[in-house]
């Protein structure tokens, strides 16, 4: 791969206890790449997400975004630098219509205020087809809207490296498929990105290399061709 | 100059004219109207933590009462005016909500509202173990009898509550207003999220508990001159916890007026019962009150009115 490391991670480790959840995982994204990371449940995705966002903050190794390491900076810090990411299980603020979901969090991650929020909240709105639901209360989507409001509230942080957390998990294969043309056009628009998946069928869609974790430590780095024919990670995943 | 600005000027003129005139005779409607307005700050207090944040403060009583002894030291000391104890009693309350604060970042729903539970107790200890404020027995504080252009003190006091009264509810109404409110109100809907979202929570969180405490502090500051007498269960008394609570939870926590709709309507209630039925009633009145709002309209009386009378604001 060639071009420069936006995230570089290096021995990478995270402890509960005594459970070892990453184990000096070395990893880096380049530069408007489209990074799949998978691996079966259990195996620190989720984790090294959470340590990349600074939602856990005790971990030890160094991650660095563009070049600058990260250390003990609050997710909000990160988010500000460019890092956006969305929830597994969708986290949108429950009491909040969408717009209004979008409208706070471009006013804290970029500060733009007034008109300037407003236009933004609008263009993330299009941009993501929410627009027919803008008034509408969170807590009232249906699924793939709140995936959608998910993504609409980590885009409207203007990321530069966005790590999408099983943005498709119980989603039908049409509405996987929508998600994965709106990932794409924000990929052309020069967003780096990260996925985390377990539909395969989406991740070897949309990855140009794919990173593989097994029990916190990574089996595979490479083409997704070359990552499923991998002996290993068919061990990981199917075992013996 | 807005609606509310206009009101709460002509709040201030009339409470201002009643104050200074002897229009009202009877001086039990000032003792009355004092304890409603020191409500108001209190609810108002309150909600910009429980309401807004959604971190619910069961220790109210415990700031009150450290703005009221704080009040007292300053009395026993050096005999300061009314005027002196109250910002110094906000800045110690502030100062305990500062604290309050960083008990946010360990403790979250029950947890914290028991651990401010627990503040207040270890609180009241100390207060019943200080010889200095009275202890256990108690602090006299002497009230002058007259205060010009008032003439009862009591008339004095009741006006300064009011103008106390709408500081707090504009600067809840600020709050509500600004990035800092609506930052607010992501934490209360999801912490990480809003984290996640580029929002400084711990930072908002310590503005938003140092206010609270800050005005909880200033309406307890002139308690020992308003009873004259001050000995810890009056002062930590479990019906200002309670109150603080039930009287926003009432209102509607959502918006500024909620609180204080809530502090009026069971304050006027709780003074009438005082007087016509007994005062042991009070809390009785507030629990049913609670149970029916809580079972029957969670988002008080201003959700009531919003959902009948469309999304007015």
């Amino acid at each position: 791969m060639t071009g420069e490391a936006i995230l570089e991670v290096r021995g990478l480790t995270m402890r509960f206890g005594g459970f070892v959840a990453l184990d000096s995982v070395d990893a880096e994204v380049f530069e408007g790449e489209r990074l799949g990371l998978i691996g079966p449940n259990g195996s620190g995705k989720t984790t090294m997400i959470n340590c990349v966002s600074g939602a856990l903050g005790n971990y030890s190794g160094t991650v660095r975004f563009r070049g600058r390491d990260l250390g003990r900076l609050k997710p909000h810090q990160r988010t500000r630098l460019g890092i956006a990411r969305s929830f597994q299980i969708p986290r949108p603020f429950r009491s909040q219509t969408v717009r209004e979901n979008l409208a706070i969090t471009i006013e804290y991650a970029t500060g733009a205020a007034g008109a300037e929020r407003d236009d933004r909240a609008e263009e993330v709105l299009q941009s993501m087809g929410l627009g027919p639901r803008a008034d509408a209360i969170s807590a009232g989507l249906t699924q793939i809207e709140m995936r959608k409001l998910e993504l609409a509230r980590a885009l409207a942080a203007r990321p530069q490296l966005l790590i999408s957390d099983e943005a498709m998990a119980g989603l039908s294969s049409n509405e996987v498929d929508e998600l994965l043309e709106i990932l794409f056009a924000l990929n052309e628009s020069g967003v780096t990105i990260v996925m985390i998946e377990h539909i395969m069928r989406a991740v070897m869609r949309f990855s140009q290399r794919i990173v593989v974790l097994d029990a916190g430590k990574k089996i595979a780095d490479g083409e997704p061709d070359a990552v499923v024919a991998d002996p290993g990670v068919e061990r990981a995943y199917l075992g013996d | 100059m807005t609606r509310f600005w206009i009101g709460a000027v002509a709040v201030i003129a009339a409470g201002l004219l009643l104050a200074m005139t002897d229009i009202i005779a009877n001086s039990f409607w000032f003792f009355a109207a004092y304890v409603v307005l020191q409500y108001v700050v209190l609810a108002t207090a309150w909600n910009i933590m429980g309401g807004y944040m959604g971190y619910v403060n069961f220790g109210s009583a415990g700031f009150f009462a450290i703005g009221a002894y704080t009040a007292i030291v300053m009395y026993n000391l050096i005999k300061a005016p009314l005027l002196v104890m109250i910002p110094l009693s906000g800045v110690v309350c502030g100062l305990m909500g500062l604290g309050m604060g960083y008990l946010t970042l360990r403790l979250r729903g029950v947890y914290f509202a028991i651990g401010t539970l627990a503040l207040a107790v270890v609180l009241e200890t100390l207060m019943v173990n200080w010889d200095y404020v009275g202890g256990a027995t108690g602090a006299y504080v002497i009230r002058p009898r007259e205060m010009e252009p008032f003439g009862d003190y009591v008339k004095f006091l009741t006006f300064v509550m009011l103008v106390l009264a709408v500081i707090a509810v504009a600067a809840a109404r600020w709050v509500e207003r600004a990035k800092f409110g609506r930052g607010l109100h992501a934490i209360r809907d999801d912490e990480l999220a809003a984290e996640c979202a580029g929002i400084p929570t711990l930072r908002l969180k310590l503005i938003a508990t140092t206010l609270s405490g800050f005005l909880m502090g200033v309406a307890g500051a002139p308690f020992p001159l308003y009873v004259g007498f001050v000995e810890p269960v009056s002062a930590f008394n479990l019906a200002y916890a309670v109150n603080a609570i039930a009287m926003p939870m009432i209102g509607g926590t959502t918006m500024w007026a909620g609180p204080v709709i809530g502090a009026l309507l069971l304050g006027t209630a709780q003074q009438i019962a005082n007087v016509t039925i007994s005062s042991e009633l009070n809390l009785l009145i507030v629990g049913l009150v609670l149970v029916l709002f809580v079972t029957l309209a969670p988002e008080g009386i201003v959700g009531l009115v919003r959902k009948y009378f469309g999304r007015g604001r």
